[in-house]
């Protein structure tokens, strides 16, 4: 029942009865409400039915108190007032400071002007952190140069292995397939017109210029751009980088110079697996589609490739590697305060970087285009 | 005084480590019990198990009466409202405000209305001596003795009869933990709580403990404080009796 309300010829008593406790406050919420409306007057509160009071049921009951004394009822108690009432007086009273509302709606025209604002001097910060990282990294490239101790060998190595020997299935699987896809799609047009022969130009020169650095760099920012600034992230959640500035080492040769190096190393690497398994799907999909022996390939192959066919798609790799370490090591060391930041510089870290290296191919194919190779 | 937590024959072991060997350990209603043990001693173990986190090898732990090992996590649910728990090092939800981090446990177990909702953490924020401007904060912007602050607020959010703190104190300077001492002692009687802590400071220790549980050797030696300061197990006369320990009870006898 909980609560039960008895007149008494001009007083009104409420009986109050059973578990006053937090699994019952939804249930003694509207209740207290209602009686609370419906009281005028004298009022007499009897606490003597109630088998359990906790925190929860002390406070609804005192809010229950103030709520008949605001509508004008003189409340009395039956016996004494319960003690954990009187807690609950104390810890409300001994707030230091009014609690802030949540942020106050701000009004149509402005929320818009201030959020572009906002995003406005966050690009501003954004573009001059990336600018002094960009000048840390190159400051402690130039210092690792002049000792072999700042290069960090062992951890160079370290990388070298986790962004790219452990990569070289992947890379390879991914790299034969869209070969194979490239090499069907274009055995079926060149066909209607009697060319199936330059299928073999057609993979030869999209693998080894295009797709070939281009997928393997795509793979890398989605394995290695998110496990730096994974890596990084927890690292500076941890004050492990804070510990090592303390130390007196400086995080950007330690941490970031490694990675950068590691990743520039292993991806023209990749590259060059990704660009053989390319040519391997090419010939197979040719002899099993369009019947051109394997010896004949080879032969074609080497007529379409120019002089700078192979090294104009390998020139990039490195080029690809920095842009992608430099995302995800920056993102990383962006990292400050939550899990939720982590989240979300992670996802940054990968796209940002997926999308500067096609930025990237693109400024590269103007500059082929303009050299004309 | 009936029992809270009866723990019997517990056996805990990590491959060929043991790390409980037979630990018996009985938690009174009401009382404060202190659980002290060096470092690897497996109080933390403890700790997990009794909170049902870990299954020991062997040994029963019942809280009020209901065994917690063994048992599906569905199964607990009901033991777990009647307990609050603080984790040493905070453990707060980062991407949470302070508010949000106490309305959580109330808003997952009971269907109670928003208004309601702030209103009960707001007092469950008071209580344990945050000011109100802490309540929008979130826990990266909380200073050491905040958040063990919020941390207890969000253990004491479902009025629990039975609070487990592990290591309260650590971190905090002497006079931030002999305040906090004097807010878990003030709520304990308060709210009428049975407290059980793991804790390495003997201020604490003598200041709030009723009783005391050292573990040594996989096993569990408890009885009063001045019982256990009296043993003559020789880790026991080491820690209590060292140089720190004498220190620390002349204060706490000083205070009374």
């Amino acid at each position: 029942m909980l609560i039960e309300a008895v007149d008494e010829g001009g007083l009104r008593r409420f009986r109050l009865t059973g578990h006053w406790t937090v699994e019952q406050a939804a249930a003694l919420e509207p209740r207290l409400r209602d009686a609370a409306a419906a009281a005028s007057g004298a009022v007499r509160l009897d606490p003597g039915g109630i088998e359990s009071l906790d925190l929860t049921g002390a406070w609804l009951l005192r809010g229950f108190e103030r709520r008949l004394a605001r509508a004008g009822c003189r409340v009395e108690w039956t016996g004494a007032r319960p003690e954990q009432l009187a807690f609950v007086d104390r810890a409300v009273a001994g707030a230091a400071a009014p609690v802030p509302e949540s942020a106050a709606a701000l009004d149509l025209l402005r929320r818009p002007l201030r959020e572009i604002g906002r995003r406005a001097v966050g690009a501003r910060e954004e573009i001059l952190d990336a600018l002094a990282f960009f000048g840390a990294v190159v400051i402690a490239a130039g210092r690792a140069l002049t000792s072999v101790k700042r290069l960090r060998l062992p951890s160079v190595v370290r990388h070298v292995w986790d962004t790219g020997v452990t990569a070289v299935p992947i890379v390879a699987l991914i790299a034969f397939l869209i070969s194979v896809i490239v090499a069907y799609i274009g055995a079926q047009q060149l066909r209607k017109f009697g060319g199936e022969i330059f299928v073999v130009d057609l993979v030869t020169v999209a693998v080894l210029r295009e797709l070939g650095v281009l997928l393997t760099a795509i793979i890398v920012a989605g394995r290695s751009g998110s496990a730096y600034a994974a890596e990084l992230g927890v690292m500076k959640l941890n004050e492990e980088v804070d510990a090592l500035r303390a130390i007196g080492m400086d995080p950007v040769e330690v941490l970031v110079l490694p990675r950068v190096l590691g990743l520039v190393i292993a991806l023209p690497v990749l590259t060059v697996i990704a660009d053989a398994m390319g040519l391997a799907g090419g010939a197979l999909l040719s002899w099993y589609l369009v019947d051109i022996p394997f010896n004949q390939y080879l032969e074609r192959m080497q007529g379409s490739i120019a002089e700078w066919t192979f090294w104009v798609g390998i020139i990039k790799a490195p080029v690809f590697a920095f842009l992608i370490a430099m995302v995800g090591t920056l993102r990383g060391m962006q990292v400050r305060s939550s899990s939720r930041e982590l989240g979300r510089l992670t996802t940054v870290a990968v796209v940002q970087s997926i999308f500067l290296v096609i930025l990237a191919d693109a400024v590269f194919a103007v500059i082929f285009m303009e050299l004309d190779i | 005084m009936d029992a809270v937590i009866e723990v019997r024959g517990l056996v805990n072991r990590f491959g060929a480590q043991v790390v409980h060997d037979g630990l018996d350990l009985e938690v009174r209603r009401g009382e404060v019990f202190g659980i002290v043990g060096g470092s690897g001693s497996g109080k933390s173990v403890l700790l997990r198990t009794m909170l049902g986190l870990q299954r020991p090898a062997a040994g029963s732990v019942r809280i009020e009466g209901q065994e917690v090992t063994r048992r599906p996590a569905s199964a607990l649910l009901a033991v777990k409202r009647r307990y609050g728990v603080m984790f040493q090092r905070g453990a707060l939800f980062s991407s949470l405000t302070v508010l949000q981090n106490v309305e959580l446990p109330i808003a997952e177990h009971y269907a109670i209305g928003e208004e309601t909702l702030r209103e009960l953490a707001l007092l469950r924020i008071r209580m344990v001596g945050l000011p109100g401007d802490a309540a929008e904060k979130f826990p990266a912007q909380l200073s050491g003795g905040m958040t063990k602050r919020t941390a207890l607020a969000r253990a004491l959010a479902l009025d629990p009869a039975l609070l487990f703190l592990d290591e309260p104190t650590s971190g905090l300077d002497p006079i931030s933990s002999a305040a906090f001492d004097r807010l878990v002692l003030y709520l304990q009687e308060a709210l009428a709580l049975t407290v059980v802590m793991i804790t390495h400071d003997l201020d604490t220790i003598f200041r709030v403990c009723n009783r005391v549980g050292v573990i040594v050797d996989g096993r569990m030696i408890s009885g009063t404080l001045e019982e256990i300061v009296r043993s003559d197990h020789p880790w026991i006369r080491e820690y209590f009796h060292g140089e720190r320990s004498r220190a620390a009870r002349g204060q706490a006898v000083h205070d009374g």
